[in-house]
């Protein structure tokens, strides 16, 4: 008999083994499939984790890359791991992303093609203003009517995909472009483009975004009485409300910042590598981040590295299917398999494994 | 000294990555970038038949490597830079998003040779563009429609409002049209390129109206499976691929698919890339359609009365002779204007920008 008994505590030693515990199961329960799909595992593997870093042909574009790929994750991660913290579960930051690109492209492109070194800072505040205007339709309908966010904030992600398909054929749409649906091209206007600060590091302006919110996060949650009451909240809800936490502020203050950075995210995108708005504009990430924001067991500096790990699966993934010809399907399944076994294992965190009959109590 | 050393790696490193493959081939490499499965049974799938051709043509000359399900967006770029950087010499993009990404990866790598499917942009003399008449099938299946249809109405699952599908439109309405002056045409606007639900939607809806013969500017099969549904009451066309799943019902009857426009890419991509092996590869816009055998139309089941089809062989003669262009006056627009006087036929830069329904076509194209 095996059983799982409840730790007193979490595990320290188990919280830093579980991630790299689930890589190794990942990498040898993956290797199984590669092989059953006729590719030799141990170059699948490589070709994942190691070809991105350190591959002489590829790792000095690949390198810089893993950062324009986390970066949005981990913008996007940040804002709802504090939510989650408080038990506030937005689900929709995908739709905030997509409404902060349109409406930060939507002001820089009132102002076409005028040019001057404000144009991007209105952008990227009319970005984050976006956002944290879409997530305050489900906060303020939870505060006033108590209706679910969960719901409310994932129904408002297909609502804003149509306004995206509407703007990028009608409101937005590139004068100059032959009527098919897309904005102007952002990144090749001088005065909205979001270019790496230095040559071939991949660092833009969202990459250094996206670590200064860390950072922000971190003090938030250690060193501020806000961080505190957020956490009470989600771990106390009772005594938070006894001690004077007005859950309806820390609603309105946990969706508006997910909202807001994830507006963010969406600006620095579409000024950058995306470089437009168009009808695929929003390719998941806001999805993507919840999955980073568990993945980095909602600390910051956990996330930071999730945010990496999964950009890594992603290049490494494409590099795979370029080089090794392996279908773009199991790479999806490898990702998959990455995620299930760093929840799955994470039980050993929480619970002990017992061999051997109960004991009569 | 240490900083210098570190200098010059990083120097090198930069030349190996953006200094264009400086290995040289006897094999050349040709790639293709997807944004869907090859499994989808439609517009990639027909793409990848195309890459096939290439090796299938040239063997050990050539070597394919393709990318699955690529994101119009902002991992575009990255994934067509990949590709230039594993050595490839010519690299097919095959989705109208990719046209951006493909023209700035291009100024990166001079000596690479792109292709980009349904775009305009060439900003660089690597970079072509190609694209089929799928208007040459729309004419045919629309003659079909006509003349299918017992109800009077056909319609027309559209994707987006941008010219390539209004020119389908026009082609389809006009030529059900010519075939049967009572017929009415529904559109309806699906937003999207590939996705079975809505799809499936849309041609549910139009059958609740009465509708019996649907063409889809689509990729899936969903709306076939839908028509399907109305037990030969109804008909369908394949869209990018064949579909010939649904020629036949399992009890033997016709099934709802009665014939099918096909993307022919085979073609054109064994055209290029041996060009470029034999040294005769230059810049082009390329726009081919029926008499290149980029466009063909699938088998048409038995469904379609014997009379029909051979109006509709005749059809796709002409087109594949040069004898006959789909858009022949006269034709107005929609407003009742005149566009093509009697014998006038439209020429390309109308039909590439085309943005107005034509007479007899109810409702708005939205904006």
């Amino acid at each position: 008999m095996i059983r799982l008994e409840k730790r007193p505590q979490p595990s320290k030693a188990w919280t830093v083994l579980t991630p790299i515990l689930a890589v190794i199961l990942t990498m040898i329960f993956g290797g199984i499939m590669f092989g059953l799909i006729g590719t030799s595992p141990v170059e699948a593997i490589r070709t994942i984790f190691w070809d991105p870093l350190f591959h002489p042909q590829f790792a000095n574009f690949s390198r810089p890359q893993l950062l324009v790929k986390a970066g949005p994750l981990i913008l996007i991660a940040i804002g709802l791991s504090i939510g989650f913290r408080a038990g506030i579960w937005n689900i929709g930051a995908e739709g905030q992303y997509i409404i902060g690109a349109i409406c930060g492209a939507g002001a820089g492109l009132a102002l076409y093609p005028m040019e001057s070194a404000l144009i991007l800072p209105l952008m990227v505040v009319a970005g984050a203003l976006g956002g944290w205007a879409w997530a305050m339709i489900p906060a303020l309908l939870k505060v006033k009517f108590g209706t679910n966010e969960i719901l409310v904030s994932l129904m408002l992600v297909y609502v804003a995909e149509n306004l995206l398909a509407s703007v990028s054929s009608g409101l937005l749409r590139n004068p100059e472009g032959m009527g098919f649906p897309g904005s102007r091209n952002l990144s090749q206007w001088s005065s909205s483009q979001n270019l790496e600060l230095i040559p071939n590091t991949g660092m833009h302006l969202g990459v250094l975004t996206a670590f200064i919110a860390v950072i922000l996060a971190y003090v938030l949650l250690t060193r501020h009485i806000q961080g505190y009451n957020i956490r009470l909240t989600g771990e106390a809800p009772r005594a938070a409300k006894f001690s004077g936490v007005s859950p309806a502020r820390t609603i309105l203050f946990c969706l508006g910042l997910a909202g807001a950075l994830a507006g963010m995210a969406g600006l620095f995108e579409v000024t950058g590598p995306a470089g437009q708005i168009s009808i695929d504009f929003g390719s998941g990430y806001g999805f993507t981040a919840i999955i980073v924001a568990f993945l980095g067991r909602l600390h910051p500096v956990g996330i930071l590295l999730a945010g990496l790990l999964m950009a890594l699966t992603y290049i490494g993934g494409e590099l795979a299917q370029l080089m090794l010809g392996v279908p773009g399907a199991s790479i999806q399944l490898f990702q998959g398999m990455l995620l299930f076994f760093l929840l799955g294992v994470d039980v050993l965190t929480n619970y002990r494994v017992r061999f051997g009959a109960a004991e009569v109590a | 000294m240490i900083r210098r050393t570190l200098l010059a790696t990083a120097a090198a490193g930069l030349t190996l990555a953006f200094g264009a493959p400086a290995m040289a081939q006897d094999v050349t490499k040709a790639c293709f970038v997807y944004v869907g499965p090859i499994g989808d049974g439609g517009w990639t799938y027909q793409h990848h038949q195309g890459a096939l051709a290439v090796k299938e043509a040239y063997g050990d000359k050539v070597e394919i490597a393709w990318q699955e399900s690529v994101p119009e967006g902002a991992d575009a770029e990255r994934v067509i830079t990949q590709m230039a950087l594993s050595g490839c010499n010519i690299i097919f993009t095959t989705s109208f998003g990719y046209m951006d990404p493909t023209n700035n990866v291009a100024a990166k790598f001079p000596d690479v040779k792109f292709e980009h499917a349904t775009g305009y942009k060439r900003e660089h003399p690597n970079v072509s563009t190609y694209n089929a008449r799928f208007y040459e099938g729309r004419a045919v299946v629309g003659h079909i429609a006509g003349k299918m249809t017992q109800t009077n109405k056909i319609g027309y699952i559209a994707s987006f409002p941008i010219p390539e599908v209004i020119m389908g439109i026009n082609s389809y309405f006009h030529h059900a049209k010519l075939a049967n002056p009572d017929v009415e045409l529904v559109v309806t606007w699906a937003y999207t390129w590939f996705d079975p639900a809505k799809e499936a939607d849309a041609a549910r809806a139009m059958l609740d109206q009465g509708v019996d013969v649907i063409t889809a500017h689509t990729d899936s099969t969903a709306p076939l499976a839908e028509i399907a549904k109305e037990g030969g009451k109804a008909w369908g066309f394949g869209q990018a691929s064949d579909m010939a799943a649904f020629t036949t019902n399992d009890d033997g009857t016709p099934g709802p698919r009665i014939a099918s426009i096909i993307d022919e890419w085979s073609p054109y991509y064994v055209k290029r890339v041996g060009q470029l092996m034999d040294g005769t590869y230059g810049q082009i816009d390329s726009w081919a359609g029926m008499p290149e055998g980029e466009v063909v139309i699938g088998p048409m089941n038995d469904a379609i009365p014997d009379d029909v089809k051979a109006e509709a062989q005749a059809m796709i003669d002409a087109i594949t002779a040069g004898e006959y262009h789909p858009f022949t006056g006269p034709i107005n627009k929609q407003d009742g204007s005149a566009w093509l006087a009697e014998g006038e036929t439209a020429d390309d830069g109308t039909l590439l920008g085309m943005n107005f329904y034509i007479e007899g076509i109810t409702g708005d194209i939205p904006n």
